[in-house]
């Protein structure tokens, strides 16, 4: 909880349609400042349409998007950028025709030009490889190598909001939990976040808390320690 | 010796003019995957425009200011005009339709160019403009200049080159090396995950339309120069311009660049050692060969997915 009590993120009554299709019911979400929240659940369970409507990619037909108390459900996706907000997406969606350099400098987009330097230098502490390979062409990269650079790309805006869609997908089991010990490293100094993921096992290992999303309603919540020892969650997601 | 420099000169001028439309078609495709067919008709206004601000400038045969400051000013306000114009185009007949599927816009975009295209005929009328440079400074533009064995180069045809490769160079730093230029290449890659780094997606479309249609009415200018324009020169060639963005590789800026150039050089060549009956005949068998056998062009890459 922090200081001020106020949410960095807060879903409130969120119902989403794609055309007649009800998407999200009634979604509730919470994530406080440096919190870090997992969001489970299996395919088409509604955990991408979750993260499109809190960028304003999709629009809700009802319920309130709350950027660190204020309310930003009408605001065009740039402007949510700006008060703080970033993703990893899912495939990453690197720009790959540009250089890591560019690619990372995209994630700055709405930075002001004179704090760049101090950017690149907090992404290059937190991943040498980037700076070794930064006039590489993102798109020939590894997947590992990718999934750093979309992690650089994100925390360059400096975020104080950072949304993770399936960071462990595609990746080898080494460079999960690589992957992971680095989303626990940023969530320490401090960013709130909202970690996406099927792989429920690692994601709560290191969650403060959690949400299971099932056709599109949050069907379980609680701290992950609680949800780790769930047994209908164990059965569903942990194959146990 | 003597026919082929100066059929290549012919095409270097031709071609350099071609490569400022095509980079229009390129650059909106690439951001739009939107074939922009009122191009052409951006690039006659663009003729016109430079035709009535000679007017406005005096004429050619006694203007109101220096020749240079003539080039430049007409230049200049074709620039302007034509972008205020792909703006509005934009605004109106493409926006709209973001959403919907992509043969809607097409079909928009045919109407924009009969639109543009008998509004002028309407107003203006059919007939031939011709700039009549021949006059400024006593045919000047057309006397001076420099000698390649028996060919003259008059300073005519260097204007024309020069700017239109000054233009060109000016485009790929802009595309290259500055923010907004980053954020149209990213959009034009990933048109979601460049709005998920905040780029404001409709700003990049309505600068990439902005640029895009500056260039052809630079171009209008710079082939107005020398041949008479009217009012429906837009359809022809601005397939010619859509012609060389394919041969180049459509959305690729370099693309662009290098098949304007063959396809200026390929009709000069035809038109020279075949006919110039058979030139655009030429052209176009060139763009079915290049559709069918090489669809991603010269420098275009076949499209790469992204994993």
């Amino acid at each position: 909880m922090s200081a001020n009590g106020t949410p960095m993120l807060e879903l409130e009554g969120i119902n989403t349609y794609y055309g007649q299709i009800h998407i999200l019911q009634d979604e509730n979400i919470v994530v406080n400042e440096g919190e870090l929240v997992c969001l489970l659940g299996g395919n088409a369970s509604g955990k991408s349409t979750t993260l499109k409507t809190i960028l304003g990619l999709v629009r809700p037909r009802t319920g309130t998007v709350r950027l660190a108390g204020e309310d930003v459900t009408q605001l065009p996706t740039a402007h949510r950028i700006k008060r703080g907000l970033a993703i990893v997406p899912e495939n990453r969606r690197l720009f790959g025709p540009m250089t890591v350099l560019e690619n990372l400098e995209m994630g700055a987009y709405l930075r002001p030009k004179a704090d760049l330097k101090a950017e690149f230098e907090r992404v290059y502490e937190l991943f040498p490889l980037l700076y070794e390979r930064r006039t590489q062409l993102a798109g020939t990269m590894s997947g590992g190598e990718q999934q750093m650079v979309a992690m650089g790309r994100a925390l360059m805006s400096q975020p104080k909001m950072l949304l993770m869609d399936e960071p462990s997908m595609g990746l080898a089991p080494i460079l999960v939990e690589k992957s992971f010990e680095i989303i626990k490293h940023v969530n320490e100094s401090g960013v709130g976040m909202l970690v996406v993921e099927q792989n429920a096992n690692v994601s709560l290992s290191i969650a403060d808390r959690g949400y299971v999303l099932s056709t599109g309603r949050v069907v379980l919540e609680g701290k992950a320690a609680d949800l780790l020892q769930n047994e209908e969650l164990r059965k569903a997601y942990l194959g146990r | 010796m003597d026919t082929f420099i100066q059929l290549t000169l012919n095409g270097l001028t031709l071609g350099s003019v071609y490569a400022l439309i095509a980079l229009g078609y390129s650059l909106v495709y690439g951001i739009l995957k939107l074939l922009n067919f009122a191009h052409g008709d951006v690039f006659m206004v663009g003729t016109f425009i430079g035709f009535g601000a000679i007017q406005l400038l005096g004429g050619t045969v006694n203007p109101i200011v220096p020749v240079w400051t003539l080039l430049i000013l007409i230049t200049l306000a074709a620039m302007a005009g034509c972008a205020v114009l792909g703006v509005v185009i934009e605004r109106f007949a493409y926006r709209p339709l973001r959403d919907a599927p992509r043969i809607a816009p097409l079909i928009s975009a045919l109407g924009v160019s009969f639109f543009i295209a008998y509004s002028m005929q309407l107003l203006f009328g059919s007939e031939l403009r011709n700039y009549d440079t021949f006059s400024l400074d006593g045919g000047a533009l057309y006397l001076e200049g420099f000698d390649i064995g028996n060919v003259r180069v008059p300073m005519i045809r260097i204007i024309t080159i020069v700017s239109a490769f000054v233009m060109m160079i000016l485009l790929w730093l802009l595309v290259s090396r500055t923010r907004v230029g980053k954020a149209m290449r990213a959009t034009s890659f990933d048109r979601e995950a460049a709005a998920m780094m905040g780029i404001d997606i409709d700003k990049v479309i309505v600068f990439a339309f902005v640029l895009g249609s500056a260039l052809a009415g630079a171009a209008g200018v710079l082939f107005a120069l020398r041949i008479p324009t009217y009012a429906t020169i837009g359809f022809l060639i601005g397939l010619k311009g859509f012609t060389a963005a394919v041969i180049g590789g459509i959305g690729s800026i370099p693309g662009a660049m290098a098949g304007g150039l063959v396809l200026g050089f390929a009709e000069s060549y035809a038109q020279g050692y075949i006919s110039t009956r058979w030139s655009d005949l030429l052209v176009f068998v060139i763009l079915i060969l290049f559709l069918v056998f090489r669809p991603q062009g010269i420098l275009g890459k076949a499209d790469i997915r992204k994993v």
